[in-house]
């Protein structure tokens, strides 16, 4: 748990939408499930993100690797001293940015060809554009970001091309990773019935607030099965 | 940045500042005289009147003398004074700009309200009374919405929304904590420190909390004077300018309320609880008013393709009727026009021709800097008109409880507010927003509009206001930008935007939503796609006219950056045999094929042959890579982006692909002969020229001359992104599959067979800038601007 970062409601909530996506309660999710939630079906992107919960080879996602994975998409600690870690931790930017790289980087040579982006943008593009009006702009594209000109994106290149524009927002943290602030965490844990959270509103949110007794087995649960 | 003048030392400086002191005279003088006149010419036009009569009444009066040159002030009086102070003001920004170092130091405004004073005194120095310019009515409907709208209409979408929970909250509690902090301890000084018998001691407390809420609030006019100077980052220029215009919901209602509760003099927790109920009306209300006619602007501008001529004018009026129909209500008038223009602006630009879009962004600049001009000099004029009564408790009083205020509130908030912040505020911004909260005309005008006899103290309050205002926006104004040098606080990163910074925010936004949906969370992205799917499938189709309303945003972007690239490459490489023809970047851009107007033949064509053409504009095409940086925020000043001023780097690059191009003549590619099916038949990509005309220059125009608009706003919403397909649409645009290409105007629709290779060489194309086609060019007003 350490590793991921999360503080323990966020893993509790985790837990219970692991177990909400984990409609056979068997412990881990299969491709199936996540294909499940419905807004991927529409997202051009979505069966790419799918793919990358599931690391090679394996066809299925325990607690574990769900959390490490949605651990890239925490909140990034700006004043955490570093020292004496050696890996970074995983929710650093370039962590995040690795992530959204291996999204487009299928074929994981560490980089970006004009043919992964081709997919990419035709993935986005749908079929309101022509082949070739997709080809210019992945031309373009890499143009603009390939400094070694070998005709790819490799990672720092990419870093480079993204690297301001995402110092200025926010778009790398989707709302659900924000720090949970103390008191709410409190009410969370102690309180049924209670309103839910102004900012976390989802139906697993809801299902741990109506099961308070459970609540505390339920993060000895999660803390176990994440130090697995 | 003001555009400098090139001044050789001294003399030149010497030279502005006596033109400008010239100036100043003269206008003064002239405004004397006309005052002057105004007194001395009744007598006369009474007399003239008398004669009339007399000549009614006999015809054989002929006693009198024809007046052949008379002298009639009074029937021109008022339009002509109304020339004359814009005229004045006009004359003082171009003063400005020829004292060169001026600008640097002392923002504008300031140097416009010294202007004001200058003015007022000539006046009132000879003996005339100063004219009460800064009428609440003419400051509240004329002067003040062109730069509402202004701001609004080229608003930053997507920071805006993504900050908008704290420019939100600044707005609000930060507006409420201003009013009832400074109004109550104004109260509680005014009854404590000083004698009973004083003025002081006799305002009330309600007097207070509305003097409280009408010095609380920032204003817009000045946050943008003075920011517009100083280039700080985008997020912070967006918290406080936000915060600004948003404030305004805020004043209204705490200012009826207590004006009304000071009349009636009794407040019941009836009130309070409507008070605050009425502050979600007037906010709401607002805005759905300013959406409303944003839909209708919009629907409007769907059907102007054979009225191109008063496309802007009903961009114009439909925002001012929003303006003024939220204002009827009571309702806040600057939400509803920020939020009719911010509605409006991407279906109205999908549908407006080029030179419209270029009329409206002018208009909105030429007014809204003569307003701001304006205003300012108002401002000092009216400071010298008075009346005032200057009383020093109160007026130190207020100005620090201002700033402390201030201060207090901001740092308060943002340490509410950086709990639900991922980009956290440092110090130095909080520092930056807490002193860029600066008071200007609306606090001036709104205590203006107060009656004396329920308000004995207007002019305390008055002076108040006035000392606060010269306050921030000279002390403040002024020190602001070696401040934000000094704290070495991020300017605005005058970052190129590239298609990839496009692909993939898209990209990301996408991702990000997937993860959300995973985690089973509704948040911040869920929703915004969902408007953008909501956006594409319904009302883009309402409201765009054509088939424009399926083009990708990522695809539109692209055009615009090839349009301006290429026509950077005309502009600048023009030491290269090439020919000066864009043509490769039109082949991503649907056409619609028009009638040739010259059927003169070819000419200034370089003898390359067709072998070469086509491979310089594969080349052209493919290789075009420098990128126009995007003005995301307009300079009163200059609207022109400098088109020199992209890296040294890119000078390089594009060199070298110069070389490229020569070197390169190799065989000939079909790559031109793309036929498309992109569902967009009838209507064209257009990318529009950010510059102004001399910019470039307008190359001669050809029979077949496509003629290519560069849009330079419309990607500033990548959150309009579509991208859902539409894949019945696509195939039912296959019978209407027009080639990618350009067609040859003269060659009718049909030939949409996709080897087209062979009109190639009947392609000689030549880019025109279309910022300012001469008035020959009225044939191209409709629709078909064919790259």
């Amino acid at each position: 748990m350490d590793q991921t970062g999360f503080s323990s409601a966020h893993l509790l909530r985790l837990y219970d939408r692991f177990e909400c996506l984990d409609r056979d309660n068997r412990g881990y999710l299969s491709p199936n499930d996540f294909e499940a939630v419905g807004g991927l079906a529409m997202n051009p992107i979505g069966g790419r993100i799918i793919d990358a919960f599931f690391s090679s080879g394996q066809d299925t996602v325990d607690f574990s690797s769900f959390v490490r994975i949605l651990a890239h998409f925490r909140p990034t600690d700006r004043n955490r001293n570093k020292e004496g870690t050696q890996q970074e931790l995983p929710n650093s930017r370039t962590r995040k940015l690795k992530f959204a790289f291996q999204l487009y980087d299928l074929d994981r040579d560490g980089k970006i060809s004009r043919e992964e982006l081709l997919q990419v943008l035709r993935a986005m593009l749908g079929l309101q554009v022509t082949k070739e009006q997709l080809q210019s702009i992945a031309e373009r594209a890499i143009q603009e970001a390939d400094l070694d000109k070998d005709d790819a994106i490799s990672f720092d290149e990419f870093k480079k091309v993204l690297g301001f524009f995402l110092l200025q927002s926010q778009s790398l943290v989707p709302d659900r990773m924000k720090r949970i602030p103390p008191l709410r965490m409190i009410l969370a844990l102690t309180c049924s019935g209670v309103l839910p959270s102004l900012v976390h509103l989802s139906p697993s949110t809801e299902t741990m607030m109506e099961v308070r007794p459970k609540s505390r087995d339920r993060i000895i649960r999660a803390l176990q099965v994440c130090r697995t | 940045m003001p555009s400098r003048t090139v001044s050789h030392g001294s003399s030149g400086r010497l030279r502005g500042l006596f033109l400008m002191m010239v100036l100043v005279f003269l206008e003064s003088s002239v405004f004397t005289l006309a005052f002057a006149s105004s007194d001395q010419h009744s007598p006369t036009t009474a007399h003239s009147d008398g004669r009339k009569a007399t000549d009614h009444g006999s015809h054989n009066n002929t006693g009198k003398a024809f007046p052949v040159l008379d002298l009639n002030y009074e029937n021109v009086r008022v339009p002509f004074e109304i020339s004359l102070w814009v005229l004045l003001a006009s004359l003082m920004k171009l003063g400005f700009h020829l004292v060169p170092h001026l600008s640097n130091i002392v923002p504008e405004s300031c140097l416009l309200i010294v202007v004001g004073l200058l003015v007022g005194g000539i006046i009132r120095g000879t003996g005339e009374t100063v004219p009460p310019v800064l009428d609440s009515k003419l400051f509240f409907y004329i002067l003040l919405p062109p730069i509402i709208l202004d701001a609004g209409y080229f608003l930053p979408i997507r920071p805006f929304m993504e900050n908008l929970g704290t420019i939100l909250i600044f707005a609000v509690v930060g507006t409420l904590w201003n009013a009832f902090f400074v109004g109550g301890l104004l109260y509680g000084v005014c009854q404590i420190g000083t004698e009973s018998s004083s003025i002081l001691s006799r305002i009330g407390l309600l007097q207070c909390l509305l003097f409280g809420s009408i010095i609380s609030a920032v204003d817009p006019v000045a946050v943008l004077a003075v920011f517009e100077e100083i280039h700080i980052n985008e997020l912070l220029h967006i918290l406080v300018f936000g915060e600004s215009l948003l404030n305004d919901a805020v004043t209204v209602v705490l200012y009826h309320l207590f004006e009304e509760f000071s009349g009636i003099g009794t407040v019941t927790l009836v009130k309070g609880f409507l008070g605050v109920i009425s502050f979600f009306v007037v906010a709401l209300g607002g805005v759905l008013v300013g959406v409303l006619y944003g839909i209708l602007a919009a629907f409007t501008s769907r059907f102007t393709s054979h009225t191109r001529v008063i496309e802007p004018l009903f961009v114009f009026l439909y925002s001012y009727m929003a303006y003024l129909s939220a204002e009827i209500f009571h309702l806040s008038g600057i939400m509803a026009l920020i939020a009719c223009g911010a509605v409006m602006r991407p279906y109205v630009e999908a549908n407006i021709s080029h030179k419209s879009h270029t009329t409206i962004k002018y208009f909105l600049k030429m007014w809204s800097s003569v307003s701001e001009t304006l205003i300012f000099i108002f401002l000092g004029v009216a400071t010298v008109a008075g009346p005032h009564d200057w009383n020093w408790t109160f007026v130190t009083v207020t100005v620090i409880l201002c700033l402390v205020a201030r201060v207090i509130g901001v740092v308060g908030l943002t340490f509410i507010i950086n709990k639900f912040r991922i980009v956290k505020l440092t110090t130095k911004d909080q520092f930056i927003i807490a002193y860029g909260g600066l008071r200007g005309a609306i606090a001036f005008s709104l205590g203006f509009l107060l009656e004396k006899d329920h308000f004995p103290e207007r002019e305390i309050f008055l002076t108040a206001i006035i000392t606060v205002i010269f306050f921030t926006v000279f002390v403040q104004g002024m020190t602001i930008k070696p401040l934000v040098e000094l704290l070495a606080v991020k300017k605005k990163q005058e970052a190129k935007r590239s298609i990839n910074e496009e692909i993939h925010t898209q990209f990301l936004d996408h991702l990000l939503t997937g993860i959300e949906d995973i985690c089973g969370h509704y948040g911040h992205h869920h929703w915004k796609d969902k408007l953008n799917r909501f956006n594409k499938k319904y009302v883009k189709k309402c409201l765009i006219a054509g088939e424009r309303s399926k083009e990708p945003q990522l695809i539109a972007f692209y055009h615009k950056m090839e349009m301006k690239q290429a026509i950077q490459l005309v502009e600048s490489g023009g030491g290269i045999k090439l020919p000066s023809a864009m043509p490769s970047t039109v082949s991503m851009q649907n056409i619609q094929p028009r009638p040739p107007t010259k059927p003169a033949a070819e000419r200034a064509i370089p003898q390359l042959s067709k072998t070469k053409e086509e491979e310089i504009r594969k080349i052209l095409r493919t290789n075009l890579q420098r990128t126009r940086q995007r003005l995301r925020s307009y300079n009163r000043h200059t609207l022109v982006a400098d088109p020199y001023e992209d890296g040294l780097s890119d000078l390089f690059l594009k060199k070298q692909k110069m070389f490229q191009i020569e070197k390169k003549l190799k065989e000939m590619n079909t790559y031109l002969t793309v036929p498309a099916p992109p569902p967009d038949s009838p209507t064209m990509c257009r990318a529009r020229l950010a510059s102004d005309p001399q910019a470039y220059s307008i190359k001669p125009a050809l029979n077949k001359v496509p003629m290519i608009q560069v849009d330079l706003a419309s990607p500033q919403s990548p959150d309009s992104v579509n991208l859902l397909d539409e894949f019945g649409q696509a195939n039912q645009q296959e019978e209407e599959e027009q080639g990618l290409m350009m067609k040859p105007p003269s060659r009718p629709r049909e030939g949409k067979k996709p080897g087209e290779e062979d009109e190639a060489k009947d392609q000689q194309k030549l880019m025109r800038c279309l910022s300012d086609p001469g008035p020959s060019a009225d044939e191209d007003e409709d629709g078909a601007f064919l790259p």
